[in-house]
């Protein structure tokens, strides 16, 4: 197994982290123009999108999932599926009211 | 199987740190003390909370007011509903008992992040501290109930923003208690200790942890949704505002479902050692119980709207919640079965301890089926919001819990306190405990299934009789409260001094001296086999 000690210390070019934030300000931006047009249920739907999007890049980037152990990974997805699972029960009764 | 060389060891109570008196408890990190610490936190707020239950109960002894207005009535139940779940079972087994025996069952010195569970200490006092102010500042205490529903709760004039806070700071300690024990199950069992080595304590802590880890959160944020729409009006919740009130109640419950499993699977798990040690057997269906309770700890997510099947939710929900309730009660019932297995053929030792595990199957059952009654559609819409459900809840998590929270406490009393304790005024205080619970709660099924409601002080004249047999139940079962206390606190000095393995018991806890020393084990064990191997 891995430990804490012997794990190397991954160094990400400042290059990369300019390109990240300026996504994610694109991003940022696209979803503050999208709630101007009016697209119904999908609005939300999209916002939503978008955003797992932006988290994705900071969890794996920013955060270094990307070079942890896999446990991790597994974990979040877990956890993950685990709260779209909550909010699709919570939408059975938005959705059919 | 203590050596001459353990006993030279100084116990954790007689270790001498860097701290005198009271700080070497309040500042200490070792796991042990800081379970002692919640354990008389906890007494402390029980006792207030039962106190409350008491003087409630004597309101209902006859309709009309009788001690208390109407308004102190709301205040009280909802002091009583705040302290009872958030402070007391909440927390109950695993910070008192998890934490001083989950290191010591899987061979490690502490937890993971000793200093962190004692900041989950403080943060828990601090949370009771902020929910005891609201009541004796602003315009008069919360009179919501514990579960703070809007958009009531943005009417009342009652102090709500330090209850609410109060609950979203508890819900802090709860979350860095269950991320502690994730962490220490994961990396710190002892070799050889493999996953399915390991006693279902520790696995019902496991699950548990899990739970306060993903649950948690939901209900802060919803807390936190409440003071933004009080201080900011944010519309989330309230209509008047635009928000949608039964929003509220899906957060509330997404949480506040689990957490009645936060409550419950510990106490199963501390429900098996004791089945297994006094019936000297091998847990029977040690696979299952470990899947159930993950099973239980999983599909519990996913049944919070059997709260709301009144509230006006699409029917599409309303059948969703129903079938995924009834699934719910199958791992429960896998449980009960294989403790009944375990039983057979065992050679019983009918100890105090084993009493109370028998006490918590009886009641248990009957808290689990009447939860089937609550949870289909039709019967629910008769029931919801009366006595019924007062006596439901209160079957599985007073009497699951609390029961299973005092057989704990007369299972591992020997190796807390190195002392043992005088079993027959323990199993009398434990009669009188069970037989004023039955006739406190069980009365409570037939007044509502007759149509009382719950939460007001008053009612119609036809459930007088009723309410004094229940009122009357409530004093025996405070009678016994008082012994089994009295008895435990008095053999902390008139105790016999308690060998290492009083009961015979398999788990690693039995191998050490008690109390424990220090750092519990001189050597780290190596574990070669399963936990309950009688035989
Ligand atoms: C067999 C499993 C269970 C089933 C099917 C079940 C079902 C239900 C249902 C349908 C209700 C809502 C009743 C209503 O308000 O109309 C309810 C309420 C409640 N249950 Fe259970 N339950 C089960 C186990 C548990 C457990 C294990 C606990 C706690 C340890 C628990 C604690 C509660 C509490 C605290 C309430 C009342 C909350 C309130 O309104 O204040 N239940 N249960
Ligand atoms: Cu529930």
């Amino acid at each position: 197994m891995k430990t804490i000690e012997n794990e190397k210390n991954h160094i990400i070019p400042y290059k990369t982290f300019l390109f990240v934030l300026a996504g994610l300000i694109v991003l940022t931006l696209t979803s503050v123009t999208l709630t101007r047009i009016s697209l119904g249920t999908l609005t939300v739907t999209i916002a939503l999108i978008i955003a797992a999007i932006k988290s994705t890049f900071v969890l794996r980037i920013f955060m270094h999932l990307k070079f942890e152990n896999k446990m991790f990974s597994i974990a979040l997805i877990g956890v993950v599926l685990l709260l779209c699972a909550v909010i699709t029960i919570t939408l059975l009764d938005y959705l059919n009211r | 199987m203590s050596t001459q060389k353990d006993i030279e060891e100084p116990s954790y109570l007689d270790y001498k740190g860097k701290y005198r008196g009271i700080f070497s408890w309040i500042l200490s990190t070792d796991h042990k003390r800081i379970a002692l610490l919640y354990l008389f936190s906890i007494l402390a707020f029980f006792a207030t909370g039962a106190t409350l239950g008491l003087l409630m109960k004597f309101e209902l002894i006859a309709p009309g007011k009788t001690i208390m207005t109407a308004q102190t009535y709301n205040a009280f139940f909802t002091l009583h509903g705040i302290i009872m779940i958030f402070a007391v079972v909440i927390p109950g087994l695993p910070a008192v008992f998890g934490n001083f025996l989950l290191p010591i069952m899987i061979g490690a010195k502490d937890v993971a992040f000793p200093r962190l569970n004692l900041l989950s200490w403080y943060f828990y006092v601090m949370g009771v501290s902020l929910v005891l102010i609201s009541q004796f500042t602003g315009q008069g205490p919360p009179d919501t109930g514990w579960t703070f529903y809007a958009p009531y709760s943005f009417r009342t004039t009652g102090n709500m923003l330090p209850a609410v806070f109060g609950a979203f700071v508890l819900g802090f300690s709860s979350i860095l208690t269950g991320l502690n024990f994730l962490v220490t199950i994961h990396r710190m069992r002892a070799p050889g200790m493999k996953w399915l080595k390991m006693p279902l304590f520790p696995w019902t802590l496991y699950a548990t942890g899990w739970i306060q880890l993903l649950a948690t959160p939901i209900i802060g944020i919803t807390l936190l949704m409440i003071i933004a729409e009080k201080t900011l009006h944010i519309g989330f919740f309230d209509p008047a505002l635009g928000g949608d009130p039964i929003l509220y109640q899906h957060l509330f419950w997404t949480y506040s479902h689990p957490a009645v499993y936060i409550m419950i699977l510990p106490a199963m798990g501390a429900i098996s050692e004791i089945i297994s040690t006094f019936s000297h057997k091998t847990l029977f269906g040690y696979n299952f119980m470990v899947a159930s309770s993950l099973a239980i700890a999983f599909v519990g997510y996913f049944v919070w709207g059997h709260h709301m099947f009144t509230s006006g939710m699409s029917s599409t929900a309303l059948y969703a919640f129903s079938l995924l309730t009834f699934l719910v009660a199958i791992p429960s019932a896998i449980k009960v079965f294989n403790w009944i297995a375990t039983m057979h053929k065992g050679s019983i030792d009918l100890q105090t301890p084993f009493y109370w595990a028998m006490g918590f199957i009886f009641v248990f059952m009957i808290g689990g089926f009447s939860g089937l009654i609550l949870g289909s559609l039709a019967t629910n819409i008769h029931l919801h919001n009366t006595h019924f459900v007062l006596a439901h809840f209160h079957f599985i998590v007073f009497g699951g819990t609390g029961f299973a929270f005092f057989g704990a406490m007369h299972y591992w009393y020997p190796k807390m306190t190195g002392k043992m304790y005088d079993s027959r005024w323990a199993n009398i205080g434990l009669f009188l405990f069970l037989t004023g619970f039955i006739v406190l709660y069980g009365t409570m099924f037939y007044l509502g299934y007759k149509g009382m409601p719950r939460r007001y002080y008053d009612y119609d004249e036809i459930f007088h009789t009723g309410n004094i047999i229940s009122t009357m139940g409530s004093w025996v079962l405070y009678s016994g409260l008082g012994i089994i206390i009295i008895n435990l606190f008095a053999s902390l000095k008139s105790g016999a001094k308690a060998p290492s393995n009083p009961w015979g018991g398999k788990t690693l806890e039995w191998s050490v001296p008690s109390p424990p020393p220090v750092e519990n084990f001189k050597e780290i064990p190596v574990v070669t086999k399963g936990p309950y191997s009688y035989k």
